[in-house]
């Protein structure tokens, strides 16, 4: 199979030759090109060519923290529909978060979840093992037996509940040690954000609305921070959202510990402004997401933290929920939004567009970086000849209106309806089979 | 003026002023033998309480039926509600029963705003959550204007639990609209952390502030509050915080004090405070009817 004429992270126009899902070959476009032994293109029934145009060609995108709600919420979301909404975002990975019902805790759970995966094959699903029974913060679960197992889990988190238990926190950082896996932190203080609504602020203080201080997320990260530095563990921290956070994992960081951290599309591009006023009326729970979207310094913190690498991936929190679990007041409502298809888009628009990342600091963070904290080592490497042929071909100048009905994701939650973004995912490719051509599932 | 109302904030000066003027001529009626008027005649008025409050409910209800209105009342428990059915669901069903305006109660801050999207008659916010409670700031600022005349630059201190207080909000907005200049007392605890941007001073210390007031409104504390640790005991609230005799003595002759009730006597007013000619405490009752009648009359449009 032949990729003509795209831009290797926006680069010179380039053709690559993919052969046995391999890259084997990459030239400049339209120069005539080597035969490749053993190119299994036809009976693979793969497409001879695939026409570029000239887009921008990245190593496929990897998420670190995407939920697929199966088992267990099927109504919102299925590994198969999941995986597709992750393959139509640029996606050939995806890592299937512990909070599924049952939980994901042990190793019969994230083998389920990992064959289903592999059953679909939209992109590769690397479940999340949890770090304790049940997600209740009192019990290690049975993390080895999720490590050995045949997802060989690497990543571990309660995420949508923080380890707020210091010891346990500590005990799960040295155990993972054994099979180098990091422990994923939903850093937030419970107590400091009983009934919690909406970022404590200003905007929460005119609304009635319980505040989710920023603090209650930078306590747990400076508390784990330390506790990794003092175990000599790999932590990382889901979803940072405040300007504090960026700081005290800067900090961390100048230090030379070993912690990484995610951010999400919509904490970089979105403030809980939106809460109060919005094209889709005040109060309205598509903006209820956890942790809350915070204020435009937080956003502009997260931006340069990206940018200088303080925060290391961009993740989506890809959070399906059924529409008459938003279609509520404020408070009844679930927490979340979904994100896999919209998430090259705004890394776009806030970050490329405004200069604060090239091309190749996309594919580092969203890409590279969460290939190598999830120790997925057939994902996220540069596109070279020899690699997998893991590719998403992408258009910068397209610009649409975002249109939920279109999604391939169940779920249709998504803060961004009505919003212009820039950028289109033309194509995708898991080890040189197309899952995604022409913007559509192949 | 708005096709609803849901916040005080909706409110221009002028539309304030219009309804307090027009709550002054329909108080009039009020003084009649006969209380009722024609002007809503075949409009229904739904009164829809997702919370407990037979005070707020009654007060509309009677002021619908004067301006001769059909009422239906829809309360929460006991209906479809109590069985799962969703604020939409329920949206859904009493606008196709054609109502005119629906009265909200609710527990969720913001309800109404939901509502508004999912219905095509007017919403009046009759308290939501730790929101807003806009009918009790215009039935608050009548009752001040008929004491004290022009609101313009009277000093109102709040006093009390206005991180979770519905009317604090209601009256912060309303007041600053119509000119007063607003004082707002509480333990630091109960206050919101962003305090300093509404449009109104804060003060922790409310024997300095009682001197300087024209009105002075307390709020209900929630003894629930206090196993929070919002304040320590309910001694210790009400001796920094509370309307005793002694602080009631600091406040000019004819300063007044207000209190939307349910009163706690004893614990943020003493009683023989609340009971003091210059309360206006029981004649805010009788303004509630007043300032309803007036909004419904201005929303949906009828003539005198």
């Amino acid at each position: 199979m032949l990729i003509k004429n795209v831009r290797i992270l926006g680069g010179e126009p380039v053709d690559i030759a993919v052969v046995n899902g391999l890259i084997a070959e990459i030239r400049p476009a339209g120069s005539a090109g080597t035969r490749h032994d053993g190119d299994d293109t036809a009976e693979a029934g793969l497409p001879e060519v695939v026409e570029g145009r000239g887009a921008i060609a990245l190593p496929g995108l990897v998420d670190l923290h995407t939920h697929l709600r199966e088992p267990g919420r099927e109504d919102a979301e299925t590994v198969q529909t999941g995986t597709q909404s992750a393959a139509r975002g640029g996606y050939t990975a995806v890592h299937a978060m512990a909070n599924t019902m049952p939980v994901a805790d042990t190793a019969g759970v994230v083998e389920q979840v990992w064959r289903l995966g592999q059953e679909f094959g939209h992109c590769d699903v690397q479940p999340v093992g949890a770090v304790t029974v049940g997600l209740e913060g009192k019990q290690l679960a049975e993390l080895g037996a999720m490590a050995d197992s045949a997802a060989r889990v690497r990543v571990f988190s309660d995420d949508g509940r923080c380890v707020d238990d210091a010891v346990l926190m500590r005990r799960a950082l040295e155990y993972v040690k054994a099979f180098d896996g990091v422990v994923a932190q939903h850093a937030q203080e419970p107590k400091l954000t009983k009934d919690a609504q909406m970022n404590e602020g200003v905007i929460s203080g005119r609304l009635g609305l319980s505040g989710w201080p920023a603090v209650a997320e930078e306590a747990i990260i400076a508390r784990d921070c330390l506790l990794a530095a003092h175990v000599g563990s790999r932590l990382h921290v889901c979803h940072v959202s405040t300007a504090g956070s960026v700081e005290i994992i800067r900090w961390a960081k100048s230090k030379g510990w070993n912690v990484t951290a995610e951010v999400t599309p919509h904490h970089l591009l979105l403030t809980d402004e939106l809460v109060e006023e919005s094209p889709n009326g005040s109060y309205n729970p598509i903006y209820k997401v956890n942790p809350p979207l915070r204020t435009r310094a937080d956003v502009e913190a997260l931006r340069s933290a990206l940018a200088d690498g303080t925060i290391d991936v961009v993740a989506t929190d890809h959070a399906p929920h059924p529409v008459e679990d938003k279609e509520t007041e404020w408070a009844a409502a679930a927490m979340g939004m979904v994100g896999l298809e919209t998430a090259l888009s705004v890394v776009q628009e806030a970050m490329v567009d405004t200069g604060l990342l090239d091309w190749a600091g996309v594919a580092e963070r969203m890409s590279a970086a969460p290939a190598r904290i999830g120790r997925l080592p057939g994902h996220g490497r540069p596109l070279e000849v020899g690699a997998p042929a893991n590719i998403v071909l992408y258009d910068p100048t397209a610009r649409a209106e975002v249109d939920p009905s279109s999604f391939a994701s169940k779920s249709r939650n998504t803060p961004y309806e009505g919003m212009t973004l820039p950028g289109r995912v033309l194509a995708t490719f898991l080890r040189g089979r197309p899952t995604v051509l022409e913007g559509k599932l192949a | 003026m708005n096709r609803h109302l849901i916040s005080a904030a909706d409110l221009t000066k002028d539309d304030a002023l219009l309804i307090l003027d027009t709550a002054e001529e329909l108080a009039r009626v009020s003084e009649r033998s006969i209380k009722k008027l024609p002007t809503l005649r075949g409009r229904t008025v739904v009164n829809l309480f997702f919370e407990d409050s037979t005070r707020t409910r009654i007060s509309f209800e009677a002021a619908a039926k004067r301006l001769s209105a059909d009422v239906i009342n829809f309360s929460a428990k006991g209906s479809s509600v109590s069985k799962g059915e969703s604020l939409k669901d329920t949206a859904l069903t009493l606008e196709a029963m054609g109502a005119d305006a629906v009265v909200i109660r609710h527990g969720a801050s913001g309800a109404p705003h939901r509502l508004a999207n999912w219905v095509r008659g007017s919403v009046v916010n009759a308290g939501d959550g730790t929101h807003e409670h806009p009918t009790q700031a215009l039935l608050d600022a009548f009752s001040m204007r008929r004491r004290l005349g022009n609101l313009e630059g009277r000093k109102v201190t709040i006093v009390g639990d206005v991180l979770h207080s519905r009317v604090a909000r209601s009256n912060v907005l309303l007041l600053a609209t119509l000119g007063a200049d607003v004082t707002l007392v509480a333990p630091p605890t109960l206050l919101p952390v962003s305090i300093g941007t509404w449009p109104c001073e804060v003060s922790y210390d409310l024997d300095s502030v009682l001197p300087k007031s024209d009105v002075v409104m307390m709020l209900r504390v929630q003894k629930e509050r206090m196993n929070a640790a919002y304040f320590p005991s309910e001694r210790e609230y009400s001796r920094r915080y509370g309307l005793d005799r002694d602080r009631f003595a600091k406040m000019p002759d004819d300063a007044i004090v207000m209190h939307p009730g349910p009163m706690n006597r004893g614990m943020e007013i003493a009683a023989e405070v609340a009971d003091s000619p210059r309360s206006t405490i029981v004649e805010q009752v009788a303004n509630g009817v007043t300032i309803r009648m007036a909004v419904l009359y201005l929303l949906l449009g009828g003539e005198i």
